[in-house]
């Protein structure tokens, strides 16, 4: 049967499939009560603050349709920004504005080449409040923060919006790491879901490998034709060791971290997700399952962020 | 965490329910089918007689213990006479009596019965009766017959089985004959054989029944023999000593008194009647349990007024349905907009029959998603847009109702029966998703919703699973178990094996 090869398959390579992340990954280590530190983005902004990590700077928030009518007074200083709801999930709802017009500054440049007017971004922001990205369609809040520039390693390999690099953080361990980058199907977005490619990234060295798009495989960017393997995410060990201290932070076992580099500030921590996806296992080529149940077996370092990080290094090497 | 407290609540779970159900269809006789029918026999009695003037009263005598039986409805027609039942030492009795009645009169009493193995054991222990005195040469000849059986059998019932053999001897010996020589009819030798079991001190008792036929205007009436071995009782044919009843017989009375007794009356004739007939198993099973005084059926379902029973016999679909999405979630991967949308297409679907169902869904569906995208340029807030969608919805299905209606085509009307906020949310969350993450993703959700609506249609619109969760709605305890076990599937979804089928190339 091809079925049970392709089960053979899997479970000899420890993939991990959604039932095994929901039932007993993300319910026995993910205690329910902590995921409004993550799911909630402007408090896990203000944790990571207050623990000392880099984030990028929040301009404002809109809590009210009061605050979205004083939008133009938020904004007057801002020329690039990011509108974002903060209980969104999966990139829903996230405008990336690039630049403003230079004589109409009512006129947002959006990083897909997209112009929204004043009206339509304060139309967009009433949307975000009144739940329509959010979890269950509650009210929400809509964050504007600053809009990450990024390095110039990516360059090459990106169309339009901002790649981040997401990495799962299993008990404090980094195990697996990989770099979304935005393509023309996904307008620009770093979610695979929509179209970006992902590429694996090797947890000791910061090399990428070979990426993934939709479900299959890809060795250049559907969109530049450049390679975008064996490429070297600079400053790799302080973005291991920002990923594997959030889970000092929120205490989360199971944890997606989402970190950009910036051409200026460097790494920083756009997002952490309580559910992280599972086609990173693709782009790395690598069952998350088999790390996962290594790391299970590993003692508990405390709060001791540099030793996890060697550890998981060591470990899970390509 | 272990999976251990898990297996044991659905293995306590799934114990419930199928013990319920076994009692239900073996004791009780629930029926496994739908619309099963089982043979009833309406038995009547029928007493004509010609009244003297002044006052009448007419016992008869009604079957109360019937081994293999079961009486379930009674009437009693007697135009003017007072009228009622009473048990006598024998069993039991019809009485009507009136103060004046002049003429021809006829009384009815008419039953339904059914068969029923539950009903076979007897509920009382006779004592033992005296060694009847009987006047010379009878009381010499009975001694000598009673040692004589005595010493060719062993117990009771082959006491009996000898005896019987014996007086129904062709050529039988000086004894027996002087027995036979009052003995001109069954009855009476059944008679004489009870005297010389009580010669033995058995217990016994004559019993007159009748065999349920096909259809009988004027049923025999057959002699039988009932005697109690000190454990139960045991009946044998005094005319010919074998154990055992005859198919399909109905004890009518017990006792050597006749059938019916009129006082003030005269030309008797009293007729049983019989005639066969089928009646809804389940209308039998509950009379039974009735009988039985089931706890278990005064809080079924059944109890129900029938236009609630008829609300539930679609409720109870909707645990079929959830296990169908749970599969379809978690087995399979099916991506669905909502988690129980399917189940609620599924029961309109119902109505609509599948093929003009998936038609209207996707007529409104489609509808409704281009009034959604005109309405997001009125940049309007969330809870307004939700409502002005809904109305949206309503009236097309208004449009959609009132067109079909003008073309004569019947099935439109029933897209009122589709539940339009489930719809209005179906539209909203796949513009949504439209918009966010594009329509090939849209229209998968979409799709995949309408086959697993089309799948939970298929199933809860089978039948006989409509029957068996109906008739035995301790089943569901079974669908509980296993959604639990499928709770803790940790294994792949089938569609898993699509989407790292990239992994079978890899090295």
């Amino acid at each position: 049967m091809k079925l049970l090869s392709r089960l053979r398959q899997l479970s000899a390579r420890g993939v991990l499939g959604l039932n095994e992340r929901n039932g007993d990954y993300i319910m026995r280590h993910n205690p329910r009560a902590l995921y409004p530190l993550v799911d909630d983005k402007l408090r896990s902004k203000e944790l990571a603050l207050a623990a000392g990590m880099a984030v990028p700077a929040l301009y404002g928030v809109v809590r009210t349709e009061h605050d979205a009518g004083e939008l133009p007074q938020t904004l007057a200083e801002r020329d690039s920004f990011v509108v974002k709801p903060a209980h969104g999930s999966g990139g829903d709802g996230i405008v990336v504005v690039s630049h403003r017009g230079h004589r109409r500054r009512d006129r947002f440049h959006l990083i897909d080449g997209k112009i929204m007017q004043l009206a339509e971004l304060r139309y967009h922001v009433s949307n975000i409040l009144s739940g329509q990205y959010s979890l269950g369609g509650n009210p929400d809040q809509a964050l504007i923060e600053y809009c990450v520039q990024h390095d110039p390693v990516f360059q090459a390999i990106s169309y339009l919006g901002i790649p981040d690099i997401r990495i799962i953080v299993f008990l404090g361990y980094p195990v697996m790491a990989m770099v979304r980058l935005p393509t023309r199907l996904s307008g620009g977005k770093a979610n695979l879901h929509q179209g970006a490619v992902g590429a694996g990234i090797d947890i000791a060295t910061g090399v990428t490998g070979v990426g993934v798009l939709a479900n299959d495989m890809v060795d250049e960017h559907p969109d530049t034709g450049n390679m975008i393997t064996g490429i070297q995410v600079p400053r790799w060990d302080e973005i291991m060791a920002l990923a594997a201290r959030c889970h000092d932070v929120v205490g989360l076992g199971f944890l997606g971290v989402d970190i950009v580099l910036d051409r200026e500030r460097g790494p920083l921590i756009l997002e952490l997700n309580a559910r992280p996806g599972l086609n990173i296992q693709i782009a790395n080529r690598a069952g998350l399952g088999k790390r996962l149940r290594e790391v299970e077996a590993w003692p508990d370092r405390g709060t001791d962020f540099a030793a996890r990080v060697q550890r998981a290094q060591a470990a899970f090497a390509a | 965490m272990s999976l251990r407290p898990v297996l044991i609540i659905a293995a306590l779970l799934g114990l419930i329910g199928l013990s319920l159900f076994s009692y239900k269809v073996i004791v009780l006789g629930f029926p496994l089918v739908p619309n099963e029918t089982t043979d009833v026999w309406t038995v009547e009695a029928r007493i004509a007689f010609e009244a003297l003037p002044g006052s009448v009263k007419v016992s008869l005598q009604i079957p109360t213990l019937t081994p293999g039986y079961t009486v379930f409805k009674e009437n009693f027609v007697s135009p003017s006479f007072g009228f009622t039942t009473l048990y006598t030492a024998s069993g039991r009795t019809a009485q009507w009596a009136v103060r004046q009645a002049e003429g021809p009169q006829t009384l009815y009493y008419r039953a339904v019965v059914y068969r029923d193995r539950a009903n076979l054991r007897e509920d009382t222990t006779p004592t033992l009766p005296p060694v009847p005195v009987l006047d010379e040469p009878y009381n010499t000849a009975m001694q000598v017959l009673v040692d004589e059986v005595r010493a060719a059998s062993a117990d009771a019932a082959t006491f009996t089985s000898e005896l019987l053999r014996r007086l129904n001897d062709p050529s039988p010996d000086q004894n027996v004959a002087l027995f036979l020589s009052q003995v001109t009819t069954p009855t009476e030798l059944a008679q004489a054989a009870s005297t010389l079991l009580a010669g033995n001190r058995i217990p016994s008792r004559l019993v007159r029944g009748i065999q349920l036929l096909e259809q009988q205007r004027n049923a025999a009436i057959v002699p039988w023999l009932e005697i109690h071995d000190g454990d139960r009782w045991l009946y044998f044919n005094p005319t010919s000593g074998e154990p055992g009843l005859p198919q399909e017989f109905l004890f009518w009375w017990r006792g050597s008194q006749p059938l019916v007794h009129v006082e003030g009356g005269r030309n008797t004739d009293v007729r049983l009647a019989v005639t066969k007939n089928v009646a809804e198993a389940m209308v039998v099973a509950e009379a039974r349990a009735e009988r039985a005084r089931s706890r278990l059926v005064e809080f079924s379902l059944f109890s129900l007024p029938i236009q609630t029973q008829a609300v539930y016999s679609v409720l109870l679909l909707i645990p079929i349905g959830a296990l169908v999405i749970v599969l379809a979630r978690n087995v399979v991967g099916i991506q669905t907009f909502g988690t129980f949308m399917p189940v609620l297409i599924a029961l309109a679907f119902r109505e609509t029959r599948l093929f003009s169902g998936v038609v209207l869904f996707t007529l409104l569906v489609g509808l409704g998603l281009a009034i959604r995208f005109l309405l997001e340029k009125l940049r309007l807030l969330l809870v307004p847009r939700l409502a002005t969608v809904l109305v949206s919805v309503v009236l097309l299905m208004l449009l959609v109702s009132v067109i079909s209606a003008k073309l004569g085509v019947e099935v439109g009307l029933s897209v009122a029966l589709f539940p339009m906020v489930i719809l209005t949310m179906v539209i909203e969350r796949m513009s949504i998703v439209w918009e966010e993450r594009g329509a090939k993703e849209a229209l998968q959700q979409g799709l995949g919703s309408l086959v697993v609506a089309a799948i939970c249609y298929a199933v809860m619109g089978m039948d006989y699973l409509e029957h068996m969760v109906f008739v035995f709605p301790e089943l569901l305890l079974l669908f509980l178990a296993a959604t639990l076990l499928l709770g803790r599937y940790r294994g792949y979804r089938l569609s898993e094996f699509v989407r790292f089928r990239a992994f079978e190339r890899a090295p």
